[in-house]
């Protein structure tokens, strides 16, 4: 027997509206879990906790590198020498004045750091995170003709200056990050936290 | 007996039907030529690439501390295991080898156009599951360049605007690319993606045998029938295609076995040198390149160095990959010629199929090699080329003027 149209259309089609919104609230919520299952576990965000580093033994010119969050950080020394070099080619670069949002706010000064003579890098390149290599020398070298000291990308070729600031027509969108860091003490560098601010 | 035991299954199960409908009567253009191949061996390489994935992951240790060794456990100590590890190598490069000498057999012959762009679609998705499948297989021996491959490919989707970072660390379930990456890299490798690619590659040979093959003239072979409804210009895909299907076949063997056996790393290009090393999350190799099958992408990435509108360099550049891999599947409706083959388009759709192909080598080749000012510029050019494939085809494919198809299929 051929079932009759049904008496009250609307409401079956109100019947089936309902049933499947209330299916699909269902699916979204089960997707919760596995969704969320992606998040970093406890596990992997207990390891991302500060990081100490003794720079006591860090000489001018120097690079040292702390792992913290699994990235490297570079802590460089400045030499006076190329404390007097580092405004050389400001013209080269993409964002001199540090007016993105690369650094924490106590950095946000002319070598981007929060003690004089002493940047803190997050060694990781703007463009794809690959780590930028060190260059102190400068002159010309395989691809500056007038390098002025700073740490050079061999993925994609990006380059920045000593202060971790890009240049201009590389494939870096912006500055080498400054992570939050503080010093303990002469000797004792944070890295991680921001410390007591003012 | 057979006859009775036939009978037996087909009352249950429409098996004889579907033998004959997909495999021995399946009505084949007579006119296929060597392009025609790639498909048959794709799927004789899906096979490959299954047995030796499954045997390979009898002895593969998905975490961080134990892959790299596992992978060199297997090399040297499981009996055989080298030559399943290479098998799957090789099978790998073979995978995109024939992908692309298919997608062009569809570029060149119109394969895309109605009544066809379904198919075209599906196997548009075969070909992004396979690129997923690259990818994260790649990353699983956690050598060098699976590390750092991992790290560019992932950081890319921090680009996007906003969301970026958070989805960063979503996608990673980390603060950097670690074991908890690798583990669920490993999952989508070994179980999400290959069911998904079967069931897609299933569902493309399933609309493949709704609509039939086209041809090398792209003419309708289902225009002329036989008084049994049999098209004219085809013939049985048993015992004629499957003969030299066969044949092919054992070519092709040749060639992977010798790769296989004699070149496994292929120049570096099957399997890299970086990844000999044990990955490191504080030391970024001197020079990291991509599996040779995503160059072209890859240069493309690297091609866009300036912002525009405000976005990053960096976004765009992702945008600019992403849409080299995504395009395609609008070709079906940029294609406003009303002749399928090449063999019959007019001296436009030439010109730029041809620019197309020089477009995607060269690329290919500037994303495996170091950049430099001079090779971007020549990335950003043929960059421009590859797209103007796509980009100006319902300009020239509509107003060129094509030569006249034939009615039946031409035999030379």
């Amino acid at each position: 027997m051929q079932p009759k149209s049904p008496p009250n259309p609307g409401r079956r089609k109100f019947l089936i509206a309902a049933t499947s919104a209330v299916g699909a609230v269902g699916i979204a919520g089960a997707a919760v879990p596995f969704l969320g299952s992606w998040n970093p576990s406890a596990r992997a965000e207990a390891a991302g906790a500060p990081a100490v580093a003794d720079i006591s033994k860090l000489r001018p010119g120097e690079l040292l590198i702390v792992e913290w969050r699994g990235v490297p950080i570079y802590v460089v020394k400045h030499s006076t020498e190329s404390l007097n070099q580092i405004d050389k080619n400001l013209e080269r670069l993409a964002d001199p004045e540090s007016n993105e949002e690369q650094q924490p706010e106590y950095a946000r000064n002319k070598l981007r750091s929060r003690r004089e003579g002493i940047s803190v890098l997050t060694a990781v390149c703007t463009h794809l995170a690959c780590a930028p290599k060190f260059y102190p020398q400068l002159g010309v070298n395989d691809f500056d003709n007038n390098w002025q000291g700073g740490f050079f990308c061999p993925c994609h070729g990006s380059k920045f200056d000593l202060a971790g600031r890009v240049y201009a027509g590389v494939p870096a969108p912006t500055n080498l990050p400054v992570p939050p860091h503080y010093y303990k003490s002469d000797d004792i560098l944070v890295i991680g936290e921001d410390g007591d601010v003012t | 007996m057979v006859t009775k035991i036939m009978n037996w299954f087909d009352d249950r199960l429409p098996l004889t039907a579907t033998i004959e409908r997909h495999l021995t009567k399946y009505p084949a253009p007579i006119n296929m030529n060597i392009w025609y191949l790639a498909g048959v061996l794709l799927v004789v390489v899906l096979v490959i690439q299954l047995l030796s994935g499954i045997w390979l992951l009898m002895n593969y240790e998905p975490t961080a501390e134990g892959a790299f060794a596992s992978i060199q456990y297997i090399m040297r100590d499981v009996e055989y295991g080298y030559i399943i590890r290479y098998m799957h190598t090789t099978g790998a490069s073979a995978f995109f080898a024939l992908i692309y000498l298919h997608m062009f057999r569809g570029m060149m012959y119109g394969s895309y156009q109605k009544p066809r762009e379904l198919l075209w679609v599906v196997g548009w998705i075969t070909y992004l599951l396979l690129c997923m499948l690259g990818f994260t297989g790649y990353v699983l021996p956690w050598g060098q360049m699976s590390f750092w491959a991992a790290q560019v490919i992932m950081s890319l989707f921090g680009s996007i605007p906003y969301i970026g970072e958070d989805l960063l660390i979503w996608i990673r379930g980390d603060y950097l690319i670690s074991g908890i990456t690798l583990n669920r890299l490993f999952a989508l490798h070994v179980v999400l993606l290959p069911l998904a690619l079967i069931v897609v590659i299933f569902v493309h040979i399933l609309a493949l045998h709704e609509v039939g093959s086209n041809n090398p003239d792209g003419v309708d072979v289902k225009k002329f029938k036989d008084e049994d409804g049999v098209p004219l210009d085809t013939k049985p895909f048993f015992p004629y295609d499957v003969m030299h299907d066969l044949y092919a076949i054992g070519v092709f063997l040749i060639f992977f076995c010798t790769i296989m056996f004699f070149y496994p790393d292929g120049g570096g290009y099957v399997i890299e040198y970086v990844n000999y090393e044990a990955a490191d999350n504080l030391k970024t190799p001197d020079h990291i390149v991509p599996s040779w099958y995503y160059t072209p992408f890859y240069a493309m990435l690297r091609a866009i160095t300036f912002p525009i509108f405000g976005l990053s360099a960096k976004f765009l550049g992702f945008v600019v990959m992403a849409a080299g891999i995504a395009i395609f599947v609008a070709l079906p409706w940029l294609d406003r010629s009303p002749v399928k083959s090449i063999k019959y388009k007019g001296v436009y759709s030439k010109f730029f199929l041809s620019l197309f192909v020089l477009s995607f080598f060269v690329l290919g080749y500037l994303g495996s090699v170091a950049p430099s000012p001079a090779k971007t510029l020549l990335a950003q050019i043929f960059t421009v080329g590859y797209f103007a494939y796509f980009l100006l085809m319902p300009i020239y494919s509509k107003y060129e003027t094509c030569k006249p198809v034939p009615d039946r299929v031409k035999l030379s």
